[in-house]
């Protein structure tokens, strides 16, 4: 079983968000680093099916500017096999269908088994490149997946659907699933990991990005229409005031 | 047809989410002038979705009845959306941004390799340039995204984006259109769907909901928020982080994958206000966060806030609620 597993750089939630003096991207150089987080679920899924299988292959993938090898490394030192980075300039695509055309150019000629993504980045949020690169390669594709099962020559994913249910759908492989977070433990790495991934390869690719499809012309922060009243005071004061307002404001009887 | 608004089949009748969609065309025709705006459904209700759908201030609806498409599958209804988008020319599809939206729509893209712009919560023109509003950055940061090159361009929008009470009423015409699908095309079997826990809690009804996050802190301190939410006669509700950790079972969750509540009065506790929650509380009648960071996205949609530890905070307030 070879597998592939996208992760992605985002910035992690207490890192600072400043924007660059064009209001189109964050001022990356003030930006703290981590991997997105549903991404973790999706590379101890494919570590779990390799160990459980005993035999098999995980690659990480990722596409980024160099920053990117950091998140790479922490993939190789929690067991990945070896990885390809698909490095950009500083300019990377923002749009999901031109990231998941480059995925599909670099992994093309590798015929992945299964590719688990995450379900969606916590920077951009698109929530589309896993089940867009699935498609532009032929696989079958699922996304919310909470658990999986290897069958032969097929994998069956526990779909979560809206309003708390769930769903089994079975497929044919390859097939490119987008994991929700939540449907395992992730691992930390070990010492021995850490030294270890040192040794293992990254495969730098160098894409050629194409035009954009959608494009960030403005960022800012948010503007909301709503007054939010803030109740100030000690404890006790709040209490009282809060008492004050079920009463008198949103007249609770 | 310049809009298709493509709509999903809640058991039998049209998901929310697709009313919602039916209001963001109208608000496009009327912002732009001389579009027409129709609605596509498809699936076993496919009937039964036209005729609800065409009671609506649209011009056509439009119906695809194929037996592959009687349970859904991603393979299917991306094929069907891109058969109907070759025929009709659309410029803007638009959908509500549900899960099964999520599923297949990314397909749609691949297939005609236009942009999906996904999760939106507003649409603006400038002439004709069109620009989407969406949250980045865990609803930290906005941005506006615009799409570049051809039609037609897919369109999500989140939940509440636009108000079902806002579509308009109408008579549209109904028209079948046929599409050519074969089995080969679909690469997944689905089984029936199941809901895993019992004793559900239905929390759509509730009038006052005491709600608990992450930042609770400990399983020992739910029962304080289980005290204030029996003073106040309210329900008990969670975010997700809470029911992940088996604090709560899965049916008091509030959000994209729990419940859609409106109550009266939705007393945020500890909850950061990620929008994957955001989604399922914001039609409250009044909000109120408490919460110790200032910079809690909860605090944008609030009505009312308190920074403070929630320890201290929630048991004084029981007391003086009781004691009223």
């Amino acid at each position: 079983m070879k597998i592939a597993v996208l992760v992605k750089q985002v910035p992690g939630p207490e890192s600072p968000l400043p924007l660059v003096s064009s209001q189109d991207w964050l001022d990356e150089s003030q930006v703290a680093y981590i991997m997105n987080e549903s991404d973790n679920y999706g590379l101890e899924e494919a570590l779990q099916i390799r160990e459980n299988n005993n035999d098999g292959e995980v690659v990480v993938v990722s596409l980024g500017p160099d920053r990117t090898q950091k998140v790479i490394r922490e993939a190789l030192s929690k067991g990945a096999d070896r990885a390809i980075h698909i490095q950009t300039n500083e300019n990377y695509p923002t749009d999901p269908l031109e990231a998941a055309s480059l995925f599909a150019d670099a992994l093309k000629g590798e015929d992945f088994d299964i590719i688990f993504s995450g379900l969606q980045s916590d920077d951009l949020g698109y929530g589309q490149t896993g089940v867009i690169l699935g498609e532009l390669l032929g696989m079958s594709t699922a996304t919310l997946a909470m658990a999986t099962e290897i069958l032969d020559n097929k994998i069956k994913v526990k779909r979560e659907l809206e309003a708390g249910y769930f769903q089994w759908v079975t497929m044919s492989l390859p097939a490119s699933i987008s994991v929700q977070s939540g449907c395992n433990t992730p691992r930390y790495p070990s010492l021995k990991g850490i030294m270890g991934a040192k040794k293992k390869e990254i495969n730098v690719v160098i894409p050629s990005v194409g035009d954009q499809n959608q494009s960030i012309k403005k960022i800012y922060a948010p503007n909301t229409n709503k007054e939010t009243v803030m109740i100030e005071g000690s404890v006790d004061q709040v209490v009282e005031k809060l008492v004050t307002v079920f009463r008198n404001e949103i007249k609770i009887a | 047809m310049d809009i298709l608004v493509v709509l999903e089949d809640n058991n039998g009748t049209i998901h929310r989410m697709g009313i919602e969609s039916i209001a963001a065309a109208q608000h496009m025709v009327d912002s732009l002038g001389g579009l027409s705006a129709g609605a596509m459904v498809m699936g076993k209700n496919a009937d039964a979705l036209a005729t609800e759908a065409s009671g609506y201030n649209i011009d056509e609806v439009l119906s695809v009845n194929h037996e592959l498409l009687n349970d859904y599958s991603s393979d299917g209804y991306a094929e069907a959306v891109k058969q109907v988008i070759n025929k009709e020319n659309p410029t803007y599809v638009l959908f509500g941004h549900s899960y099964q939206v999520r599923d297949y729509v990314p397909k749609i893209s691949a297939k005609l390799m236009r942009p999906f712009l996904a999760d939106s919560i507003a649409i603006d023109f400038d002439g004709k340039d069109v620009s989407l509003t969406k949250q980045m950055f865990n609803a930290k940061l906005f941005s506006d995204i615009s799409p570049s090159g051809d039609a037609p361009f897919l369109i999500s929008f989140q939940s509440a984006s636009f108000l079902s009470d806002n579509a308009s009423t109408g008579t549209a015409n109904k028209r079948e259109v046929v599409i050519n699908l074969d089995s080969s095309m679909i690469k997944t079997e689905s089984e029936a769907p199941f809901k895993e826990s019992s004793g559900g809690v239905d929390l759509t009804a509730a009038e006052l909901i005491v709600s608990v996050g992450r930042g609770i802190g400990k399983e020992e301190n739910i029962s304080m928020a289980q005290d204030l939410a029996a003073a106040l006669g309210a329900e008990i509700s969670s975010s997700r982080p809470v029911v992940d950790s088996g604090w709560l079972s899965p049916s008091h969750q509030v959000g994209s994958s729990g419940q859609a509540v409106s109550p009266k009065m939705y007393l945020a506790l500890g909850i950061s206000g990620a929008i994957q929650h955001v989604v399922g509380m914001k039609a409250s009648k009044n909000i109120v966060a408490i919460n110790k960071d200032p910079e809690a996205p909860i605090f944008e949609i609030a009505d009312y806030g308190v920074v403070g530890d929630l320890l201290e905070i929630v048991p004084k307030l029981t007391e003086a609620i009781q004691s009223k």
